[in-house]
């Protein structure tokens, strides 16, 4: 089986109409949501996984994690990384706000009929 | 001000309690492959449904008693009369609502979960299937057999395909999905082979019937074998038969008896409704596990007929399923049990359970005085898995918790 067939049968729907127990956009993030859940949740595994492998092979000590320090440089990296990826999930309520500072905003499909005037 | 300290899992006198590590399974040759991170989706997903069972559902229950009983009296004037009202006043209420679109999100995560595991090793999985079952006569197909509208019409458990869909010929993907990943419903609690419910009928028998020496024992929508091998097991000079619909249930089903060592039994695809291959009075015991609810109110008919024609004299019928909704049974349990029915595509649920069981079993032919009555947990390696007999939190419809009703032929 493809790759891509068996993505698509794997997240397949079942036969029978969907329930809706909230507002169906609300529901449709939630479902986005607690798949990321999940997601987030196999990651941290993965990670204590990886951890426990390092300390039984002894490359890692019990509390050089939870007492790592790091230099300046690391320090800033690691914090313009979080302001980065918190840009990156923010996205949108940052462009709700420039959206509402601009004020005036045309859409492009009025663009559209007004560039295609003859 | 306290002194703080690192935040742990586990303190010194807290007691784990919910579903082990998914790494405690039992495997056989035809179980799929897992890899790290598809063990730990599935150890959320267990753990996730946990949250929901103890975490979660009281507070639907305390809106059910503060909110939704209140405001529909107010409006009514009486309180609901049957959990149909209690169940269509909930849906009115965030608590139900936000609750009732976790638990599904969960099982359609657990499905796509478990069948991209089985889907991206479908051929490997036909091909070690084939390997044990090819010109086994120990396994009877009938492939052109109709799949009946109570099983077509939605898919059990919002499993796509159902238990007979084949993606190719000799495709096993829906019976080593329901296998494997059935874990994340039950978070455990059927045991290392999810076959508690096997074990805890065997035991019943042994303690309610120590003088039954069955010789020959079928199971009726035994789908892959969970409760039948310890059956099969329990009773070695026993014949055993497991009918079922589906085609890779059966297929992968007489590949996992094999890899697990259980040889004196067979898989044969029928319809329960049916069985004219098997003469009257072919079989000592006639069991079902958690299959009544599968089915309709014509096919329910018609199995009992099959079972009373095919019992011996002095054999026994065994139906395991969960509690029927009595008088007893408040109507927001009642409710919440018909979940499954309405939002889980298990369509005959809710019907099943008020049915007067005992009257279809004497319409059937058995006499009044032969019915059997019974409750059962699942059995199950305690040093690894959870106890449901122990086990304090209500998951309305999923505990590994039943009722038996039964009849001596």
């Amino acid at each position: 089986m493809s790759v891509s067939d068996a993505l698509a049968k794997a997240g397949a729907k079942p036969a029978g109409k969907r329930p809706y127990f909230l507002d169906r956009e609300v529901e449709r993030v939630l479902a986005i949501t607690m798949a990321v859940v999940q997601e987030l949740a196999v990651a941290r595994q993965r990670v204590d996984t990886l951890e426990r492998l390092l300390r039984a092979k002894g490359i890692l000590t019990e509390s050089e994690i939870e007492s790592f320090k790091p230099d300046a440089d690391a320090a800033t990296e690691r914090a313009l990384w979080t302001q980065e990826y918190l840009a990156r999930v923010l996205r949108i309520l940052q462009q709700e706000n420039e959206a509402s500072a601009a004020g005036g905003d045309v859409a492009s499909e009025d663009v559209a009929v007004e560039v295609s005037r003859s | 001000m306290e002194k703080s300290h690192p935040m742990t899992n586990r303190s010194a006198d807290s007691v784990y309690d919910g579903p082990p590590d998914y790494r405690v399974v039992g495997r056989h040759a035809v179980f799929p492959e897992t890899d790290h991170d598809e063990i730990e989706r599935i150890n959320f997903l267990a753990q996730m449904n946990r949250h929901l069972s103890a975490r979660v559902v009281p507070g639907v229950k305390a809106a059910y008693d503060a909110r939704v009983e209140p405001k529909f009296r107010a409006e009514n004037g009486r309180p609901p009369r049957d959990r149909h009202e209690a169940r269509k006043a909930m849906l009115d209420d965030a608590a139900f609502c936000t609750w009732s679109a976790l638990r599904r999100m969960t099982m359609e995560q657990r499905q796509q979960a478990g069948r991209w595991t089985v889907l991206r090793q479908a051929e490997q999985l036909a091909f070690i299937a084939a390997e044990l079952t090819d010109g086994d006569e120990r396994l009877s197909l009938d492939p052109d057999m109709p799949i009946p509208r109570y099983v077509s019409a939605v898919d059990h458990h919002c499993m796509p395909g159902s238990y007979h869909t084949e993606n190719f010929p000799g495709d096993v993907t829906a019976g080593a999905n329901y296998d494997h990943a059935g874990f994340v419903t039950t978070g455990g609690l059927l045991g290392r082979y999810s076959d508690g419910g096997g074990h805890a009928v065997v035991q019943w028998v042994r303690r309610n019937l120590p003088d039954f020496h069955p010789r020959d024992i079928l199971e009726i929508g035994a789908t892959v074998g969970h409760s039948t091998l310890p059956i099969a097991q329990a009773f070695p000079d026993a014949q055993m038969i497991a009918v079922d619909l589906g085609t890779p249930m059966l297929r992968y089903g007489l590949a996992r008896a094999k890899s697990l060592g259980v040889d004196n039994l067979r898989f044969v695809q029928a319809n329960g409704e049916n069985l004219s291959m098997f003469p009257d009075r072919s079989f000592d015991w006639i069991q079902t596990t958690m299959f009544l609810h599968e089915l309709s109110t014509t096919a329910l008919r018609n199995i009992f007929a099959e079972c009373r024609r095919l019992l011996r004299p002095g054999g026994i019928v065994l139906h395991v399923e969960q509690p029927q909704y009595g008088p007893d049974m408040p109507l927001f349990e009642q409710a919440m049990r018909d979940w499954d029915a309405f939002y889980n595509n298990e369509p005959f649920w809710s019907r099943l359970h008020e049915m007067d069981l005992d009257k279809h079993m004497i319409e059937a032919g058995f006499a009044k005085d032969s019915l059997i009555h019974g409750g059962v947990t699942a059995v199950v390696d305690r040093t690894l898995f959870p106890d449901a007999a122990e086990d304090s939190t209500e998951d309305y419809g999923r505990k590994a918790a039943w009722h038996v009703i039964g009849a001596r032929g």
